[in-house]
């Protein structure tokens, strides 16, 4: 049986000055995650397995998102090869493995699309690089559009603005589509239909949770902080990852958004039915189980007849939240429309700090050197606050206002720029722990940096992907587990409860 | 997958953990330890057993922050913190301690 033992690799070492790697064909050809199981394709509407007809069912799903999404027809016909995204990707970037390369990865579908979809590649296959969809493409679909966290950075690059991640995505829904989806990915969205949220945590074991936290909290602060779950009638819904009532250092994080609501003397609460932000229908390119997933949030909203919805600190969630809800849950006329709908928790404590409503003691961390880890989702498919770039500077002031010592990262890795923690899109799986240690290099070469340059101890983040990846990959460059912190860990740390005298 | 122990098969998933619940008995995770290289302690067996027992009372292995607490109440309060629980299972409390006990591994972004 398999044991838990650290599985056989190298890892790369941290180099004072990144260079772009050779490439070394095939490196990461041994690198795909399990294949799910009847049981976790059926739900969503995926066979159980590879069909018989799987060759034509492909192209012909193929045919029909091209149709839907017109996007992807232009992504597939519009790049010349510049290259310039080439050297943009981390998984390329930590693995060397030239189908990595961002054009390349789409190359692999570019190739099939030109066989079966252009004049010159149906009757001229060979001088216009089309090939036959066969097996073997097939199975390095599989390997490499899941060594792809559409994290979309090399987008930023891309001269015609090529979306590669819709790219994947279209990949992966074509795969699961003939009965080849991702274990990982696919079992999460079961869970939701079944249970509520991605860990399968039941109702009665949310409560239990919750309660815990609270005496936590008074116990520490001696303030009587509440986690309200299922409560009518409350203005506010928060919709947070499960990762925030399970794991750490993200719980800290959901202390911090309650003790923000406590100083704001806001009435809010947390659902049973919809206790998961996260959305995997997105990492897996299919609208309709977005849709399903998405859907219980809006339910929730209605049934507990809140006024207002706030995402906790998730990153694809925002994504979703802020670009996708309106049209696959809205409309929103049933909530008050005198707030951002729907409004991120960062920018609920930025307004309160804009407005001086908290009291903060910024000396409770200085203890820490922060920096702050720009994740993918947030910062190239979603904004915060009212001006642009409200994504990037929202969080870091909430930071600056809970934190004296305060330093970005190389600005080539953040902002719009921001490399992937490299467990993005789906791939925060333990079968796939090589693919995201190695493509945790870029980030970790620039973490080393401002940990050598400015005594760096913490990184802090707004994503539960990001903050259960760096927990596991930090180790492996010798770096502590518990340099990754939440936003609101800092902020609810430096907090002042209760009322002044 | 599957092992054996004593001639009887236990199947598993993918990565090694147990795939019906029922089957479960101490042995299973004395077998499961030994291919991990880590001897179980009176201490590794007072986690195991908290978590088989919420497990029973709600289909999921506690939180990080319940499962500290309990520890704590029961081995003393220095040990109620996922550092201490980190030095019984290095592969991570969560998944590592779950294993052996028989759970589902934990899924979601953990």
């Amino acid at each position: 049986m398999a044991g838990m033992k650290k599985p056989e690799f190298d890892v790369p070492e941290l180099r004072e000055i990144p260079v772009i790697p050779p490439i070394v064909i095939d490196a990461m050809a041994h690198s795909k995650p399990f294949v799910a199981k009847a049981e976790h394709q059926k739900p969503l509407g995926f066979p159980g397995e590879l069909v018989d007809d799987w060759h034509d069912r492909a192209i012909s799903k193929m045919d029909e998102l091209l149709g839907k999404y017109r996007s992807l027809q232009v992504f597939m016909d519009a790049c010349v090869k510049c290259g310039a995204c080439t050297d943009k990707c981390h998984y390329y970037l930590g693995t060397a493995d030239p189908k990595n390369m961002p054009v390349a990865r789409q190359d692999l579908m570019r190739s099939v699309y030109r066989r079966y979809f252009t004049f010159a590649g149906k009757h001229f296959p060979a001088l216009v690089g089309a090939t036959d969809l066969t097996e073997e493409v097939v199975e390095d679909w599989y390997r490499y559009y899941h060594q792809c966290s559409e994290c979309r950075r090399c987008s930023v690059y891309c001269p015609y603005g090529i979306d590669t991640a819709e790219i994947t995505m279209a990949g992966r829904e074509i795969l699961a589509s003939i009965g080849v989806g991702q274990k990982y990915a696919n079992e999460i969205i079961a869970k939701v239909y079944k249970i509520g949220n991605n860990l399968g945590l039941p109702g009665p074991a949310l409560a239990d949770t919750l309660e815990s936290l609270e005496e936590e909290v008074e116990e520490d602060t001696g303030v009587a902080v509440k986690y309200p779950l299922d409560q009518e009638g409350a203005d506010i819904l928060l919709v947070t990852p499960s990762a925030d009532f399970f794991a750490e250092p993200h719980v800290d994080g959901l202390i911090g958004y309650g003790k923000v609501f406590h100083q704001a003397g806001t009435s809010w609460t947390l659902s049973s039915h919809a206790s998961e932000a996260a959305n995997f229908g997105i990492f897996i390119g299919n609208y309709e189980n977005m849709k399903q997933v998405a859907m219980r949030v809006r339910e929730a909203a209605q049934s507990l007849g809140v006024k207002r919805i706030v995402v906790g600190e998730c990153g694809h969630a925002w994504r979703v939240a802020y670009s996708f809800w309106n049209s696959l849950i809205g409309p929103f006329d049933f909530l008050d429309e005198s707030f951002p709908i729907p409004q991120h928790i960062c920018e609920f404590t930025y307004g309160l700090l804009q407005r001086g409503a908290l009291r903060i003691n910024k000396e409770e961390n200085d203890d820490k050197v922060v920096t702050f880890h720009d994740s993918c989702n947030v910062s190239r498919g979603s904004r915060m606050g009212d001006k642009p770039g409200g994504q990037f500077t929202v969080p870091r002031e909430i930071i600056k206002a809970a934190c004296n010592n305060f330093v970005d990262m190389a600005p080539e890795t953040t902002l719009e720029h921001t490399f992937c923690c490299g467990g993005g899109g789906g791939l925060l799986t333990d079968d796939l722990v090589e693919l995201r240690v190695k493509g945790a290099l870029p980030r970790m070469e620039a973490l080393k940096q401002v940990v050598d340059e400015y005594g760096v101890t913490h990184m802090a983040a707004i994503c539960a992907i990001c903050k259960s990846q760096f927990t596991k990959v930090l180790p492996y460059y010798g770096l502590g587990m518990d340099m990754i912190v939440s936003v609101h860990q800092l902020l609810g740390d430096a907090l002042e409860l209760g009322t002044e005298e | 997958m599957s092992f054996e122990i004593n001639g009887k098969t236990y199947e598993t998933d993918e990565e090694g953990y147990l795939a019906d619940l029922a089957d479960w008995n101490p042995e299973i995770a004395g077998h499961m330890a030994k291919e991990d290289d880590c001897d179980l302690s009176e201490n590794h067996w007072e986690v195991i057993n908290f978590l088989r027992e919420y497990y029973d009372q709600y289909q999921i292995a506690p939180a990080v922050r319940v499962l500290t607490k309990a520890i704590g109440k029961k081995l003393g309060k220095d040990k109620g913190n996922s550092k201490y629980l980190y030095e019984l299972f290095p592969y991570g409390p969560a998944k590592q301690a779950c294993k052996y006990a028989g759970l589902p591994k934990p899924t979601g972004c953990v």
